[in-house]
């Protein structure tokens, strides 16, 4: 990206405090984490100023100096707590070093519009770092988990060995757990015949309602769409209680057919909104012509119809199995014993006895769904590509 | 078209694989409902493993005790009763049984005599709580301390729990009134055998609040038995209560540095109960389960895995070595000499009569 505006370098009234004020939110995690977040800000404000002052206006030579930045804090978070805040030491100091000639040297107005007042640029980059914070607060739970499944201790805890990096602190016990442990695996092998036989039901009956509700001249065409999505919008508890009431009446409480049911009655709503959306672009003269050609209905229905919402049936196929896999409330009242699925184990074993077992399982998931959702996206960009829509 | 015909084939296929698993096993099962972890562990070990040896029934964990009683009713008034054999605390089985969720157990027509011929009713003696109920173990509620967080006088008495001073740090209580309530009341001065006579009127309970409020910054509130533990082995709190297995485990399977602090430990017992509207074809298995599991020799063997005392007078004698570690057992039960100096045995008429006029004024407390 060419730079759009000329640069000039700032006066030190400007940079300073600005580093100033980055150095005490710096100074604020480092305190709390060591005790004391009003001391924590007040170094980390002062430190940061005084090294941005000293890099810019006494060393000037950019690379020795911010080089010498990322080794001082590097060595100053060993000092502090060992290899593992050395790396975060570092990581400061680098960031410090971009951040203070970024702003002395005027680098941070350079890619921005030459018209902009500064109260614009100031925004323009504060919405960046809020964006940035929130996406930081929606993946650090995850991010906390993953390192903490490959503890060697039974316990949710970082150990001094694991913070130390020291191998003895890490194992894959709790994988090997997962693998051989007989309730996990039961659990797993229930999901797994679960989920797929509640996806089908949503997609088949999900797609012909999506189809039939797209006609215009069905009548209550709303109210029955509604109707349909509705176990989206009520309280999962309400629906599971009722089901299982209502379950229990006709014998199909803690069978594995009423747990398919149950779950397939939830990934409706998912496979109708998303095959709804495919067919709004979907040219209902393709279907009067394959009719015209001596095709009929079934034939249309598979040979032209489908192939072009296929995309968005696989997705909202996704989405269904997905639901069903992560599901905990409604199976714990449609099913029993005999049908506990990885959420249900999951869910009895944070209450009753906390192993990082679930952490591992926990990860596998992760992986798994991010799996999926790359397969959604690709499929997505493919039929973008197939029907021209853009240029990939 | 090939992508179609996949879809079609693979769909018949898991439609076909479907209905297959969906029927299959029925015959010969049996639900069992236990909390999980550690102690269903121990009873899948000492009880199901051999009785499914034995008799060939296949036998289905369900960890759903902490919620026995609502699930019960629920079951019971859909009409459709899927456990067979229910292990819940004593106070859940006074409660089922009063609502007629449970069976009636005769103990000396169901239950098997000791080995010396000495009756079931005997053998298990005052621990027969309710008609319905079949108590297994005798566990207590107590606390464990960090020993590298208490310096160099470890805490001997419970009100180092309410001595924040001496004992600085977080501790974990449960986050209901049950047991909080008495050793509040004995570490402001109440005398043991007059606390529930205190605890009855409204005054008592306001001291015992009073007691509980002076440590109110400092206590992390617990729901789970795990919590506990976890918060230990963090190094989270300095001392907190819960189930002296749970401790046992954090001591010497998970080797951390943590003790016991037995003093003023409640005893209370767990058992089974089993519930009623089941077919005679599966209560009488019900009963053979339960004349099996809860013999002399079955109960001694469940100390084996998990540190809590066999509910019977004659399994004590049995009571071995650790299946793992190898370590004797019977140090380590709540009920022996050593640890039992000081004990309270948790009084299920009062908290029957009191629980929940206690547990609204302390959850309003809580909430303050």
């Amino acid at each position: 990206m060419a730079a759009l505006t000329p640069i000039s370098r700032t006066p030190v009234s400007f940079y300073v405090p600005v580093v100033a004020a980055a150095g005490a939110v710096a100074g604020l995690l480092v305190g709390t984490a060591q005790g004391s977040s009003l001391l924590g800000i007040g170094i980390g404000a002062l430190l940061m100023a005084a090294l941005a002052f000293v890099t810019t206006q006494v060393a000037r030579a950019e690379t020795p100096s911010r080089w010498a930045m990322v080794g001082l804090l590097g060595i100053a978070g060993f000092v502090m707590g060992g290899f593992a805040a050395a790396i975060i030491g570092a990581l400061f100091g680098w960031f410090f070093g971009w951040f203070s000639f970024w702003l002395y040297e005027g680098r941070y107005r350079a890619y921005v519009a030459p018209y902009l007042t500064p109260g614009q640029v100031l925004w323009h980059y504060t919405f960046r770092v809020i964006c940035g914070a929130i996406l930081v607060f929606l993946i650090t739970p995850i991010l906390v988990v993953m390192p903490l499944s490959f503890n060697a201790e039974d316990f949710f805890t970082f150990t001094p060995e694991m913070l130390r990096f020291d191998p003895a602190g890490y194992s894959l016990k709790h994988y090997e757990d997962f693998f051989t442990n007989s309730d996990w695996q039961n659990a797993l092998a229930n999901s797994v015949k679960i989920a797929p036989m509640a996806t089908l039901l949503s997609v088949s009956f999900g797609t012909l309602a999506a189809i039939g509700l797209s006609q215009p001249h069905v009548p209550f065409r709303r109210a029955i769409m509604a109707i349909l999505i509705s176990p989206m919008i009520v309280p999962l508890i309400i629906s599971a209680a009722g089901m299982y009431f209502f379950y229990s009446r006709i014998g199909l409480q803690g069978t594995y057919v009423g747990v398919v049911l149950a779950h397939a009655a939830l990934g409706i709503p998912f496979v109708i909104i998303t095959v709804t959306a495919t067919l709004v672009g979907f040219d209902n003269s393709l279907t009067r012509a394959a009719a015209n050609m001596g095709a009929g209905p079934v034939t249309t229905f598979f040979r032209v119809q489908m192939p072009l919402i296929l995309p968005g049936v696989i997705s909202g196929g996704l989405f269904a199995f997905i639901t069903s896999f992560d599901e905990v409330v409604v199976v714990l009242f449609v099913g029993s014993a005999g049908q506990k699925t990885l959420p249900w184990q999951m869910f009895t074993g944070l209450r009753e006895q906390i192993s990082p077992t679930i952490l591992a399982v926990a990860t596998i998931l992760v992986i798994i769904s991010i799996a999926l959702l790359t397969v959604v996206e690709m499929l997505r960009r493919r039929s973008e590509r197939l029907r021209g829509m853009s240029p990939g | 078209m090939k992508l179609t015909k996949t879809l079609l084939a693979s769909t018949a296929l898991t439609v076909a694989a479907g209905m297959t698993l969906a029927d299959g096993h029925m015959a010969s099962e049996m639900t069992i409902v236990s909390w999980g972890g550690a102690y269903s562990n121990s009873q899948q070990q000492a009880y199901h493993n051999p009785y499914a040896e034995k008799t060939g029934v296949e036998i289905i964990n369900d960890e759903s005790s902490a919620e026995a009683v609502a699930k019960l009713r629920a079951m019971n008034e859909a009409g459709n009763v899927t456990w067979d054999v229910v292990d819940v605390v004593a106070a859940d089985a006074i409660r089922l049984c009063d609502e007629g969720l449970a069976m009636e157990i005769d103990p000396d027509e169901h239950l098997a005599p000791a080995p010396d011929g000495t009756s079931a009713a005997d053998d298990f003696g005052d621990l027969l709580v309710s008609d319905c109920f079949i108590p297994q173990i005798v566990y207590s509620t107590t606390f464990g301390y960090r020993t590298d967080m208490v310096g160099d006088t470890p805490p001997t008495s419970v009100c180092a729990v309410f001595d924040t001073e001496a004992y600085p740090g977080k501790r974990s209580l449960e986050k209901r009134p049950i047991n909080n309530m008495e050793w509040a009341l004995i570490c402001d001065g109440v005398p043991k055998d007059e606390v529930y006579d205190v605890l009855e009127t409204a005054e008592g309970q306001q001291q015992a609040l009073d007691k509980l409020a002076t440590i109110k910054d400092d206590v992390i509130w617990w729901s789970a038995g795990a919590d506990t533990p976890q918060l230990l082995a963090d190094g989270e709190v300095v001392m907190g209560s819960t189930y002296n297995g749970r401790l046992f485990s954090v001591i010497e399977e998970q080797k951390q540095p943590v003790a016991m602090l037995w003093d003023a430990q409640v005893f209370d017992l767990d058992g089974w109960i089993i519930p009623t509207g089941l077919s005679d074809e599966r209560k009488a298995r019900a009963l053979d389960y339960i004349y099996f599991a809860t013999d002399t020799q079955r109960l001694a063997d469940q100390a084996k895995y998990i540190s809590y005392g066999p509910a019977r007078a004659s399994s004590a004698p049995l009571v071995g070595q650790h299946a793992d570690l190898g370590i004797d057992m019977a140090p380590h039960m709540p009920t022996d000499p050593n640890n039992a100096k000081n004990t309270f045995l948790y009084n299920y008429e009062f908290w029957a009569d009191y629980r929940d006029d206690i547990d609204a004024k302390f959850q309003a407390w809580l909430a303050q």
